[in-house]
């Protein structure tokens, strides 16, 4: 391993424009490099070390890339049965209603095998937050189609392209979610620039804060890559998804109650 | 009262914090009771009517991973539904409550009660080598006391416990003693009595997670080691059973739940015969009494095994016996509970002229 150079003279508490947080473990993520999962991971933490929550935050995440996230994420976490976290988080949080509680969702999981109890969860607008990841593909299983696969694009299990007549259409879970009485807010975004980070951050902020309202349900959709999936390298992959992805699903806020 | 509302209000008694469960016959009463009792009121438990059985049981998950006392209820085709969430709370050591008042299958069958669960009960339903502590009521009395034994039991071994009833004892009345309230655990015993639940990471404790994964095999290993030694130490200290009429007798039925009850009437009818039958019930069908049958052999000559079922405790039975003594099932199944008669007629045609 080359040693690290380090130059003591600019390390100085004065210079120090960007830490850590510590809500994020020291283990090296097992994220392929250039992966949305990652920079989510970070945001959430954030929020939640900004907010000063640790102790009172409990994280959910089911099966999917980020089945790991409890390894990462320094909060105290449940793992979930594929598509079940919000029914572990209904439960979780109606016995503990002082905490806050979020899931931390794939597309298929949440708007394929879990479709029932993403729709439940939110229509029951339960006080949660849901953190959805949208990479149109099954990352975990090596890269099938998944519900938000777009028409056309090449999968393991479409290996022609999605034939919509065939395979049916791409699911846009979240507009269908915005129309349920019990979310509160539901929102868009995505963190593959500075740009875009710093927005959805905002959104995952809001949603945590939505919490203490006790209104319903927050509900952000991040739409990301899977380079290996898409079998792209980092940047074409974020390319084709500002190219394919955002026309397709387009970022912003969909509902905002207050 | 009914058996199932035995069951609910010894719940609520027991300080259970929640119920998450979906109506399906013959124990929709379960949730009906504690619906119309507001136990938010008078506890501070939660009811939630989900969306599905598998929800139900996630609930659960969520629930008890939080170190909550929670439980649901179903029967047969709900339970099936509920065979991937025990595995998993299986694999994450987990306690809850679960009840299932079993009908008559496969596929939608029956309405009507049944024992034919007792293979998905005690030797899985679900993926991987995990057990449940099984309680077996026989009255309605049982239903109320192993609400509470049930529970004490899931935070005992942090295991699932289920109770398996049948839709007669859920539904037949009898007296019943309950217990007096026990108050439910505040949050900071919660934190004292369950140290490994999510409760929120404090500064001075790591993080707590709740996983049934080890993607490592070694590990993998390791902790299915671990939960083999949880359920030999059930097989040790958990055994439970009732012996009925066995001092002199020649012969014995195995039966437990409803199955018991009809062979207690039975044996009354064969000794007015002459024929000297005693009752083995286990009222653990998971520990099994198996050290308990083996010494029966020592004394009677034969063993008629009545289940409402094909036949599905019977192997367990024989596993006990060895071959030492003659073991033949009786049952009926779709529904029917034999009668007495039957059963007197089925020991001295299949074990002693046999
Ligand atoms: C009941 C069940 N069926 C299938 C699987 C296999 N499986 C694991 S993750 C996954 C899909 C994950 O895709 P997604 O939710 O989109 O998350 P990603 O990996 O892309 O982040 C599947 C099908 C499973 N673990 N459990
Ligand atoms: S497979 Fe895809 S979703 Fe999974 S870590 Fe790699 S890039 Fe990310």
């Amino acid at each position: 391993m080359a040693e690290a150079i380090v130059n003591t003279e600019l390390i100085q508490p004065e210079n120090l424009v960007y830490k850590r947080t510590e809500l994020l473990t020291p283990n090296a993520l097992s994220y392929c490099p250039g992966c949305g999962h990652g920079t989510a991971h970070r945001i959430i933490m954030e929020v939640i070390e900004e907010m000063g929550i640790q102790s009172e935050t409990i994280g959910i995440a089911p099966v999917g890339c980020s089945v790991l996230a409890y390894d990462f994420m320094n909060i105290d976490m449940q793992q979930a049965a594929h598509g079940r976290a919000p029914a572990l988080a209904t439960a979780a949080k109606r016995l503990n209603p002082k905490k806050y509680v979020f899931t931390y969702q794939g597309d298929g999981d949440l708007a394929a095998i879990g479709t029932a109890e993403t729709i439940h969860a939110c229509n029951r607008g339960e006080n949660i937050v849901i953190i959805f990841i949208n990479n149109g593909i099954y990352g975990m299983t090596g890269g099938q189609m998944a519900p938000t696969t777009l028409p056309g694009m090449k999968s393991s299990t479409s290996p022609y392209g999605r034939d919509v007549a065939m395979m049916g259409n791409p699911l846009k879970i979240t507009e269908l979610v915005a129309q349920l009485p019990g979310t509160l807010y539901v929102t868009r975004q995505a963190v593959h620039t500075p740009v875009a980070v710093r927005k959805a951050k905002k959104a995952v902020r809001k949603a945590f804060e939505n919490t203490k309202l006790n209104k319903g349900l927050s509900f952000i959709e991040i739409v990301s890559n899977c380079n290996s999936g898409w079998k792209m390298t980092p940047r074409k992959a974020n390319d084709w998804m500002v190219e394919n992805m955002f026309p397709f699903y387009p970022l912003g806020d969909i509902k905002v109650n207050e | 009262m009914k058996g199932n509302e035995a069951f609910a209000e010894a719940a609520i008694r027991a300080g259970a914090d929640g119920y998450f469960g979906y109506p399906i016959t013959p124990q929709s009463e379960v949730m009906e009771y504690l619906m119309a009792e507001k136990p938010h009121e008078r506890t501070g438990m939660i009811v939630l009517q989900a969306e599905s059985e598998v929800a139900a049981i996630n609930m659960v998950y969520g629930g008890a991973a939080t170190g909550k006392r929670v439980m649901t209820s179903s029967s047969s085709p709900g339970i099936s539904l509920k065979q991937e969430g025990i595995s998993y709370l299986c694999g994450a050591e987990l306690p809850c409550l679960i009840m299932n008042a079993v009908r008559g299958g496969p596929g939608l069958g029956t309405i009507q009660p049944s024992q034919s669960d007792y293979f998905q009960s005690t030797k899985g339903g679900g993926h991987g080598d995990y057990r449940l502590l099984v309680l077996a009521p026989a009255s309605v009395q049982e239903m109320a006391d192993f609400a509470r034994l049930g529970f004490d039991l899931a935070f005992k071994y942090r295991n699932p416990v289920l109770v398996l009833s049948d839709g007669a004892i859920g539904q037949m009345m009898e007296k019943v003693y309950l217990d007096p309230q026990r108050p439910r655990f505040t949050d900071e015993e919660i934190k004292q009595n369950t140290p490994w639940a999510t409760t929120g990471k404090t500064p001075d404790r790591e993080r707590n997670i709740i996983t049934s994964l080890a993607l490592e095999s070694a590990k993998m290993e390791q902790h299915n080691i671990a939960l083999q030694a949880k359920y030999r130490q059930m097989e040790e200290e958990e055994v439970r059973y009732e012996k009925i009429g066995c001092d002199d007798a020649e012969y014995a039925f195995v039966a437990y739940g409803t199955s018991s009850r009809i062979c207690q009437k039975a044996i009354q009818l064969a000794r007015e015969q002459g024929i000297k039958v005693g009752l083995m019930r286990p009222i653990t069908l998971f520990p099994f009494p198996k050290k308990i049958i083996a010494q029966m052999t020592s004394r009677v000559k034969g063993i008629l095994v009545v289940e409402m079922s094909a036949g599905q405790m019977v192997e367990d039975v024989r596993l006990a016996v060895e071959g030492r003594v003659k073991v033949e099932h009786f049952g009926r199944f779709g529904g029917i509970i034999p009668s007495p008669v039957e059963v007197v007629e089925a020991l001295k045609k299949q074990i002693i002229g046999g």
